[in-house]
């Protein structure tokens, strides 16, 4: 109940705020739209809807560490997490407060791409509900990074590390916007020991149908995930924790 | 049984001792004052009594729970008005209390009641339905402190709760507090004697981190040989000073 009520809060705040839907679903459909009307006129093979939405999907997800990071450093800025700490909610109640709301957000985002892509012309098939479920442990990395940030840095420090080194990071890093084999070297070493170019192939396997080249990229995620979420928990624990300034 | 009840509470930053060695009972039902200047030691104090805070040394209980060893029990019992307006800005005024009746573990009907009935202690009704970054801030201090009493908290601590409001705004509060008064207990922190003279049962002033006297108003000048209570501030604050 407790928890219900907090996750609730969060789940209110992130949707009432007009810039968080403009940039978590007006932005990256923008982009898709974009992108997929250079296609029509210029055809580039990378930007083809099926190779470009997973992509998408991927760069939609990196708002959503801007928005709960967001939320968390607002709260700890006027002292409504204070208030909060003063109360009998659990260190794991506030954890699972802020992420729980934004599992269905992150996947709503998901779906969108997928739903606008079908509309460029993605062809309607199972192997598309495969890619959406493939892509949600990218949205747990994202979420987690949000929770990380919140917890560490300031509100205006989250705004330009969420919202414009790790979005870009995501973005260049990915694959989408040029193919990383064109580059290689050094620039496509780096891209594929971070997470994002990864979660984009695991994504773009699963529309492919080439279900054996799924696994060995979705590791990559998950594994970025599972650190990045339990250095997160124990910033916020440290944080809730600690003396509060 | 003791509201609150200090033994040697300590709590140092590095080098600096921001409250040093606090022995101080408070009783059940009492309004206690806690004056300073900036820098004194209160807010370290009330942070610690909350359990936002651990202390370097010494132990704090209340109701006979210790804020070291059973801070959960703590937690159960208080409630707090944080110096600063500490509103959700996106919810509504009504949001904002069903919010905190739930994370006291109310249910949801019986949160709701304790809603109507904050909404009209606190003349709220008229904007339950309005965000509450859109309320004066008057408004939003005083649904602060009905967030602070929407769990019905055996002690209430008010950090600073009238600061930056206009004359008006302040009486208004000053009239919600005093019919707090005698229910429940009250820790208030303030910067202005007046509110302190008005509202308290007792007071104490701290500086540098001691707590340099307790007792009533009236009792204090009488001490200090003053005839006001800022001239009894002003005496050990300054004599604080000097001594460093």
């Amino acid at each position: 109940m407790r928890l219900l009520a907090f996750a609730a809060r969060n789940r209110k705040e992130i949707l009432r705020d007009p810039l968080n839907l403009a940039f978590g679903i007006g932005f990256p459909l923008a982009v898709l739209l974009l992108l997929s009307a250079i296609q029509a006129n210029i055809p580039v093979d990378i930007f083809a809807i099926d190779k470009l939405v997973p992509g998408i999907a991927v760069f939609g997800l990196s708002f959503v560490s801007l928005f709960s990071g967001m939320l968390i450093a607002k709260d700890r800025s006027n002292s409504f997490l204070m208030r909060l700490f003063t109360t009998p909610l659990s260190a794991s109640d506030y954890i699972m407060g802020y992420t729980l709301p934004l599992i269905p957000m992150a996947i709503l985002q998901i779906a969108v791409s997928f739903v606008a892509a079908f509309f460029l012309g993605l062809p309607i098939t199972a192997n598309v509900l495969l890619s959406i479920i493939v892509l949600i442990p990218t949205a747990l990395l994202f979420i987690g990074i949000g929770l990380l940030a919140g917890s560490v840095f300031n509100d205006k420090q989250v705004s330009g590390i969420c919202g414009a080194l790790l979005t870009n990071l995501s973005a260049w890093l990915s694959g989408t916007w040029f193919d990383l084999n064109l580059i290689g070297g050094w620039f496509k070493e780096i891209a594929y020991a971070l997470p994002f170019a990864h979660a984009v192939d695991a994504g773009r396997a699963a529309i492919f149908g080439d279900y054996a080249a799924i696994l060995p990229h979705l590791w990559w995620v998950c594994g970025y995930a599972v650190v990045i979420i339990v250095i997160a928990i124990f910033a916020f624990r440290q944080k809730m924790n600690g003396d509060i300034a | 049984m003791n509201a609150i009840q200090t033994v040697n509470l300590t709590k140092r930053f590095k080098d600096k001792t921001a409250v040093d060695s606090l022995n101080i009972t408070i009783e059940q039902g009492e309004l206690f004052a806690l004056l300073g200047v900036n820098g004194a030691g209160k807010t370290t104090t009330i942070k610690m009594l909350t359990c936002l805070s651990k202390p370097t040394s010494g132990d704090a209980t209340l109701l006979g729970a210790s804020i070291i060893s059973k801070p959960h029990a703590v937690k159960e019992k208080i409630n707090v008005s944080p110096q600063e307006t500490a509103v959700a800005r996106n919810l509504s005024v009504r949001e904002n209390l069903q919010l905190i009746a739930e994370v006291y573990g109310f249910d949801r009907k019986a949160a709701r009641s304790k809603v109507e009935e904050m909404l009209r202690t606190f003349s709220l009704t008229e904007v339950s339905g309005d965000k509450a970054k859109i309320l004066s801030g008057g408004m939003q201090r005083r649904l602060s402190i009905a967030m602070a009493l929407i769990s019905n908290p055996q002690i209430l601590f008010l950090d600073e709760p009238t600061l930056g409001l206009d004359v008006i705004a302040r009486r208004e509060l000053w009239t919600v507090i005093a019919k707090l008064k005698g229910k429940i207990t009250i820790i208030l922190t303030t910067h202005y004697m007046e509110e302190a003279e008005a509202l308290s049962d007792r007071i104490g002033i701290m500086a540098n981190g001691r707590l340099k006297a307790v007792g009533k108003a009236a009792g204090l000048m009488a001490e200090t040989k003053t005839t006001t209570l800022e001239e009894v501030f002003v005496l050990l604050a300054t004599n604080e000073e000097g001594a460093r």
